[in-house]
């Protein structure tokens, strides 16, 4: 089990390899199909937020506000990734990404800006909302919550030992293509 | 507040936040089974720790509460519209309550109202029957993994599929194929062989209603079904698309009539977090009996 906590340096993340269990502490930031497509447009970050050397998260978390007045994430497992392909690549490059967390890999173009850049795609278990809500330890802020609402909006979370693995790695490697290629030439001899 | 409205909140609760006793031994096993000290076995413990939390905390299990398909199985002369009508409130209400997540999009809008009740959502399916007995069942059916279902047209020359019960099989093992991890395996085939377009797709997803254990009465879709769990669990898919040994927990497959022009093989996946359960009813609405 390799230990990563934000900012990360690329040197770190030049050392994972596909198939490594990681656990992440420091701050996420979530961001989905709006976000994506804003950045991707030329929109800029709000102020107060940078991805450099950080991590997005795919997730469109469930958020309460407590007795208190304070956020409270109560559902947060990853959505599906690969919408996100048309923009991931200029975001990791424009934005300095580290690292993007979600569920069911990317495609060949987040392949090689993980390269280019230095950034890793990380799974995280999908439908698990209950063990990974309970990894945030605290909502820090939220942003274009008004904008894009609250599933869509970037939530600043802060998290201990969320459990991901990598399943795309800096060097060209994808667990998902790995895979699948495997499960083909084993199904060609089972027809 | 009715009481058949208080019991179909409470049906809708423990639907979201508890995984039923078949699937969960299922998924205990293959926990077991999954080689000691790889990412599979985390997957899995990481599923453990999840439906162990959810229930705790009366939470959805999946922060994707799905799609909400009521099975009603009733007498004659029952009185559907108000049935219908309650089951949309105790949505709506079950919803506030956070038993549901705000999943139900108007498809020209795009607007979400947060109520989960709209044109199509929830659905209702009734049966009647001769017994006295009021039956409902009721499926969360996620979308992640109803995005990787899938539907083919025999014959297939692409992947050498002919109208007969190999044909369907390569089609079926197609299917998972493609499928990987992406609908969160490891997953459970409904399938429904013939039909039409619409009905095969509704047919297989009936197939949820079985538990993992019970054998199809039928001999020669008995063998299908074993056949392709055997043959998927060989394919080193693995929860999530990680590798590993537990690509599949169940295969369930039914048949319907076709016409000869036309012959479908109808493949329904459901994720991990496969949530049905269902009541028996008294005369009064009260819940008698958990049917899962
Ligand atoms: S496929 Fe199932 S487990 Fe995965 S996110 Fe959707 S509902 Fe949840």
């Amino acid at each position: 089990m390799t230990h990563l906590t934000t900012p990360i340096t690329e040197e770190k993340i030049r050392a994972l390899k596909v198939g490594d269990a990681v656990e992440i502490t420091g701050t996420l930031f979530t961001g989905r199909d709006a976000v994506h497509k804003y950045l991707h447009e030329g929109g800029t970050l709000p102020e107060g937020v940078s991805f450099k050397d950080g991590i997005i998260y795919h997730c469109g978390p469930v958020v309460i506000k407590d007795e208190e007045g304070k956020w409270k994430v109560t559902a947060a497992g990853p959505t599906t990734s690969i919408r996100e392909e048309p923009y991931q690549g200029h975001i990791i490059k424009e934005f300095g990404l580290r690292g993007v967390i979600g569920k069911g890999g990317m495609g060949d173009r987040t392949l090689a800006a993980n390269k280019e850049f230095g950034c890793v795609y990380l799974h995280a278990i999908g439908g698990a909302a209950q063990v990974l809500a309970e990894c945030i330890k605290s909502v820090r802020n939220v942003y274009f919550l008004e904008k894009f609402g609250s599933p869509e909006a970037i939530w600043e979370l802060e998290v201990e030992n969320f459990p991901v693995v990598v399943t795309m790695d800096s060097h060209g490697g994808s667990l998902h293509q790995e895979v699948f290629n495997n499960s083909q030439a084993e199904l060609a001899k089972r027809l | 507040m009715s009481d058949l409205q208080d019991s179909l909140v409470e049906l809708i609760r423990r639907t979201s936040a508890e995984i039923p006793d078949d699937v969960q031994k299922a998924i205990l096993t293959s926990l077991e089974n999954e080689k000691k000290g790889t990412i599979a076995e985390s997957a899995f413990k990481i599923i453990e720790a999840n439906i162990k939390l959810a229930k705790q905390k009366s939470q959805p299990i999946c922060q994707d509460t799905g799609s909400i398909i009521f099975y009603v199985e009733c007498p004659v002369g029952f009185d559907q519209i108000t049935f219908e009508e309650t089951a949309r409130t105790a949505v709506t209400l079950a919803t506030k309550k956070g038993y549901l997540r705000q999943n139900s999009v108007d498809s020209l809008t795009g607007k979400n109202d947060g109520t989960n009740v709209g044109p199509g959502a929830p659905t209702v399916h009734f049966h009647q029957h001769r017994s006295s007995e009021i039956k409902v069942s009721l499926m969360l059916k996620g979308g992640g993994c109803e995005n990787v279902g899938a539907q083919y047209s025999l014959p297939s020359e692409k992947l050498k599929a002919n109208r007969d019960l190999d044909g369907c099989r390569k089609v079926i093992l197609d299917a998972v194929l493609q499928a990987q991890g992406k609908g969160c395996g490891p997953g459970i085939l409904g399938v429904c062989i013939g039909g039409d377009r619409a009905t095969g797709y509704e047919y297989s997803k009936q197939q949820f209603l079985r538990t993992i254990e019970d054998r199809n009465p039928n001999q020669e879709l008995d063998a299908l079904e074993q056949d392709i769990l055997k043959t998927a669990n060989e394919l080193g898919i693995g929860p999530m698309g990680f590798g590993g040994k537990t690509t599949l927990l169940g295969v369930k497959i039914c048949a319907a009539n076709r016409l000869p022009a036309s012959f479908f093989v109808s493949i329904s996946y459901m994720c991990w977090a496969y949530r049905r359960q269902g009541v028996i009813l008294s005369n009064e609405s009260k819940i008698e009996k958990w049917l899962y």
